[in-house]
């Protein structure tokens, strides 16, 4: 029997998206060279919501993001069943500073396919990994993230599982625990 | 649907409209990759494809080609011509030995129908059909429903006709199996005598007035008159088959609405398509091609998940 325990409930959530977004600030400025991209399926609307942030605290339109899908760069395709998402980059990301955005952060091999998969839109000047959950005992590859909402320590047999109010109906990040 | 309900692609027959539609929104996301600055994925690296041709093909050869290299997939190719079919090799044999050297999935083209069929029943491999005969060219509906969902919005309730050479089309036969799964109504349009007998069990209306038909159609489905596999004359002259069944641009302008003209190639310019409709902004011939590539990649990828 899985026993959910809550991590940070929507409230928390948008404060550590505004913090988020405060963080990214002092890095890249306006945004002019920088441009936001969330990972499908479950990184694009941790990437929405920032880019929207971003946008009300620069009073700015002209911020770019886009999703990328990491299926066709998987190294478990075949192991299991993959859908693949839409991958929706109309911008070029050469020379540019490029924030990857998934939701949590685990054993770090989607991180890995998705650093694969942008390489084919161009040369980026620099990658930043920005999660909202970084599971930090479970890496299987040497990835870290620039930008991290909630460090949490989780076992293998524990699961993750954040919501979002646009699908699931409300924001809340959710540990389950077999104990 | 995250996997397809079959391990081969032998016939749209034996697919069901889920089967299609996964393959058809798959082909849409590698439709986007191949219009990337690098069109290529990993997706196939460990995967080494056979592409054997017993019959002569152009586009469908190098589409399943382009479709395997920008999977990332190893590919060997076969032809019948230069190989030891002409000193009398059996199929079955020729296929376990190229299976011998470690080959995972075949595409095969062959003249015999059911040939497909046969390799699946009899080998240890994954067989994707890439015309066998008068029967079926699977991948050839799927690229032509997707191109008409791509331009249309959708397949299901659209009126599709298809026209010319319907008892020698695999295309023919493999589009009706697959329009009809995807809730199209589908014509056939020909001279009497190039229809199948068995046509009334297939669930079409049919046509002998090639302007009744096109009045009736969303999507005009033009075939090539398949002369190399016409035994015996089934009408009198290609010059009169062109004025009955032509289309050229005075019908196509004559009809009260704009219809999207498809030709699934090689087009024999001015007998069943004039060069004016063939180039003309209604036409998708180029696009089908386009998305060839696109919906290859998706069944190949799909069908690879379970090796």
């Amino acid at each position: 029997m899985m026993k959910p325990r809550i991590i940070l409930d929507s409230k928390h959530i948008e404060i550590t998206v505004t913090r988020l977004c405060h963080q990214l600030i002092e890095v890249h400025n306006d945004f002019s060279n920088s441009v936001i991209i969330g990972l499908q399926p479950r990184g694009i609307y941790l990437s929405k919501r920032i880019h929207t942030k971003l946008s009300e605290i620069l009073k700015t339109k002209k911020i770019l993001c886009g999703s990328l899908d990491t299926t066709f760069y998987r190294d478990d395709f075949r192991k299991k069943e993959l859908v693949p998402n839409a991958t929706e980059i109309d911008f070029i990301i050469e020379d540019k500073n490029v924030i990857l955005i998934d939701d949590v952060l685990y054993t770090g091999r989607t991180i890995r396919a998705g650093l694969d998969a942008m390489l084919a839109f161009g040369r980026p000047n620099d990658v930043e990994l920005l999660v909202l959950i970084d599971r930090r005992l479970s890496r299987h590859l040497p990835i870290q993230a620039k930008y991290i909402g909630k460090t949490i320590d989780s076992i293998a047999s524990e699961k993750v599982k954040v919501d979002w109010k646009e699908v699931d109906g409300s924001d809340k990040v959710t540990l389950l625990s077999n104990d | 649907m995250t996997k397809l309900s079959t391990k081969h692609l032998l016939g749209i027959k034996e697919l069901t409209a889920d089967d299609i539609h996964l393959i058809l929104n798959t082909a849409a996301n590698f439709k986007e990759v191949i219009n990337r600055p690098i069109k290529k994925v990993p997706s196939l690296r460990d995967i080494t494809i056979a592409n054997l041709f017993f019959e002569n093909s152009t586009r469908t050869k190098l589409s399943f080609e382009l479709a395997e290299k920008r999977l990332s997939a190893d590919v060997v190719n076969f032809a019948s011509s230069s190989s030891s079919v002409s000193k009398g090799e059996t199929l079955i044999d020729t296929v376990n030995n190229i299976l011998a050297m470690k080959v995972d999935m075949v595409v095969m083209r062959h003249p015999n129908p059911g040939a497909a069929l046969f390799l699946a029943k009899h080998v240890n491999s994954k067989i994707i059909n890439a015309g066998d005969g008068a029967h079926e060219h699977p991948t050839q509906a799927l690229l032509d429903a997707f191109s008409i969902k791509e331009k249309l919005g959708s397949v299901k309730g659209k009126k599709i006709a298809i026209i010319g050479d319907i008892l020698h089309s695999r295309v023919a036969l493999s589009n009706i199996f697959c329009l009809q799964k995807l809730g199209a109504e589908v014509m056939v349009c020909g001279p009497t005598t190039l229809l199948p007998k068995y046509i009334g069990s297939l669930g079409v209306k049919v046509e002998s007035n090639l302007k009744k038909a096109l009045e009736w159609c969303d999507v005009a489905n033009m075939l090539r008159i398949q002369l190399e596999r016409q035994d015996v004359k089934y009408f009198p002259s290609l010059r009169e088959y062109t004025m009955m069944f032509g289309l050229n641009k005075e019908i196509l302008d004559s009809l009260s609405k704009k219809i999207v003209v498809m030709h699934p190639g090689p087009i024999n310019r001015g007998v069943e398509i004039t060069s004016d409709v063939a180039d003309s902004n209604q036409s998708i011939i180029l696009e089908q091609v386009e998305n060839g590539v696109a919906v290859r990649m998706a069944v190949l990828f799909l069908l690879a998940g379970r090796v």
